[in-house]
């Protein structure tokens, strides 16, 4: 069984990001670049999934500007055996990576793919369960737990409130949440081995999707900042502030 | 132009989420209609109808929307899309796992976690865990939208009188099926509707110090309890504990942040609120600089010492 596993090249986590001055985006020339957070979990569970001998190949997949290469080559670094870049410099919104992912499932066939929850940088939280809508295949979104037997994989959720497990036959789509696991680090080895792996570069049009966006940013603005509050010497202060200042309690 | 809201509910109660998307359709300007898919779920249903402002409640009742697979109930929401120019789901896990399912099936765009309405097809919604607004228009002739419940009020449980039609239940997938739910079982107000929160942090150290130093504040504040990414990774605290970006969005009257350093992904979820006390014994912790009132000490002195004050 084939693993279909979506990455996406966003800015680091650990960047703060800056509002152009013009209002038209942030601004992310010279910022650091790094797979998604939530991504590099749905590649290491699909490797983990292929050690385990459940799956034969794991395929990293990205959508974006030709630098997405240097993630697929992390994918790659973490233990996928090949990557696909779909390569256009088009804003590219969820559903049209959907369909994008979409025509890729149709080539491949994999059992299942598996993508990060959301993107940390336009925090959709869409691009999984589109695919699953656009190939009718079952969904298991914001997975803490998966396993794959006999045609099925048995996921546990998390959901508002605890935890929930579903059965869901495959093929299937996955969608990861931050507990599912602890990516490995890449090793320098392992980097040098990526680099000779297969990695297919296709453009939209030859899957045959068009991908214009829906959705038109207008602008972006800094959210409106919390003016700076105090300190207070001791506990006595604090409630005292608390009952008589800000009369929350 | 009507909208239609998905009902945030457990079949035998409306869930608050359900109001605050309602205040939101409202905004659109269009009549707005309520649909709760669910199973023997003739009080939530009931309940549905009551709401301020809603005009009518679609009841579609069958097993094949117990327990809310997804794939059920966005088959449940395309039988009747078909009506609607607006079809808008609370930014909740059940609204977040099928609202994209209903959007791709319609060929159009989602706008996720809006904040504010513009226009009808207007809308802001907040990128990079918050540290930026974005105001987007949607081309789609139906909107697709999941709503942040923080940023609108929640509508009047009662007033309202609609009149409540039947649906036929969608069909059964058969390609998901529900094993089972392990729900945190909690005399506390839920984490997302709470007045006030109070919220741990890496530096209680442990599973037995955290409910140790945090337990006694909720019970005296009547608060819900959050933590830190770094305190649900370390193990303790229970995931759907999670403020921030990628885990729970909360917006109490007060928010006490106990042990906690502040980064951005759990600025993004509690930032909104209206009071923050941070108690944090680092003086450069970047959560002072959201605090209303910060308090410079030793969580394991002062917390409880604020335990006996209140």
């Amino acid at each position: 069984m084939k693993v279909l596993v979506a990455v996406k090249r966003v800015v680091d986590y650990n960047v703060k990001v800056r509002v152009k001055s013009d209002n038209s985006g942030v601004d992310i020339a010279n910022v650091k670049m790094s797979m998604n957070p939530f991504d590099e979990i749905a590649v290491e569970e699909a490797v983990r999934l292929k050690e385990k001998g459940v799956v034969t190949e794991v395929i990293a997949v990205s959508c974006g500007v030709a630098q997405c290469q240097e993630t697929l080559r992390t994918a790659m670094a973490i233990g996928a055996d090949r990557g696909i870049l779909v390569e256009t410099a088009e804003e590219l919104q969820p559903l049209a990576v959907a369909k994008l992912l979409k025509a890729l499932v149709d080539k491949e066939q994999p059992g299942l793919v598996i993508l990060g929850k959301q993107a940390i940088d336009d925090d959709c939280n869409q691009t999984g369960q589109m695919l699953a809508a656009l190939g009718d295949m079952p969904q298991a979104t914001f997975a803490s737990k998966v396993e794959v037997a006999d045609g099925k994989a048995s996921v546990t959720r998390e959901v508002d409130g605890g935890l929930e497990t579903i059965s869901i036959s495959m093929p299937a789509v996955i969608t990861t949440d931050l507990r599912l696991n602890e990516p490995r680090y890449v090793t320098l080895p392992n980097i040098m081995k990526a680099k000779k792996k297969q990695l297919d570069v296709f453009k939209p049009e030859d899957l045959g999707v068009d991908v214009a966006p829906r959705i038109k940013t207008l602008k972006v603005m800094e959210p409106a900042k919390r003016s700076a509050g105090i300190k207070v010497p001791d506990v006595a202060t604090l409630v005292d502030k608390l009952k008589n200042v800000a009369k929350v309690i | 132009m009507t909208s239609l809201v998905i009902a945030e509910h457990d079949n035998a109660s409306i869930k608050g989420a359900t109001l605050n998307t309602v205040t939101a359709a409202a905004a659109i300007g269009a009549d707005v209609h309520v649909l709760v898919a669910g199973h023997n779920a003739g009080a939530a249903a009931a309940a549905a109808a009551q709401i301020a402002g809603v005009s009518k409640v679609i009841h579609a009742d069958g097993a094949s929307l117990e327990v809310g697979l997804a794939e059920n109930v966005a088959a449940q929401v395309l039988a009747i899309a078909g009506n609607y120019t607006h079809i808008l789901f609370p930014a909740t896990a059940n609204g977040k796992n099928v609202a994209p399912r209903v959007a791709a099936k319609l060929d159009v765009g989602q706008i996720s976690d809006i904040t504010k309405v513009d226009s009808p097809d207007t809308f802001e919604r907040p990128i990079y865990a918050g540290n930026a607004i974005a105001t987007v228009q949607s081309s789609d002739a139906v909107k697709v939208i999941t709503v942040r419940t923080t940023g609108f009020d929640a509508a009047a449980s009662t007033g309202g009188s609609a009149a409540v039609e039947t649906a036929a239940a969608a069909t059964d997938s058969g390609k998901s099926s529900f094993v089972g739910r392990e729900v945190t079982k909690s005399d506390r107000p839920e984490l997302t509707a709470a007045k006030i929160i109070v919220s741990g942090g890496r530096a209680l150290g442990s599973s037995e110090k955290f409910d140790e130093v945090m337990i006694p504040l909720a019970d005296k504040f009547g608060a819900a309890i959050g933590a830190s990414r770094a305190a649900v990774d370390a193990g303790y605290a229970a995931n759907d504990l999670q403020v921030g970006q990628t885990g729970k969005i909360v917006a109490p009257q007060l928010y006490v942040a106990c042990g906690i350093s502040g980064a951005i992904q759990h600025l993004a979820g509690m930032k909104d609120s209206k009071v923050i006390v941070a108690i944090n014994k680092d003086p450069e912790a970047p959560i002072f600089s959201v605090a209303d009132f910060g308090l410079e000490a030793d969580l394991f002195v002062a917390v409880p010492e604020l335990v006996a004050a209140l």
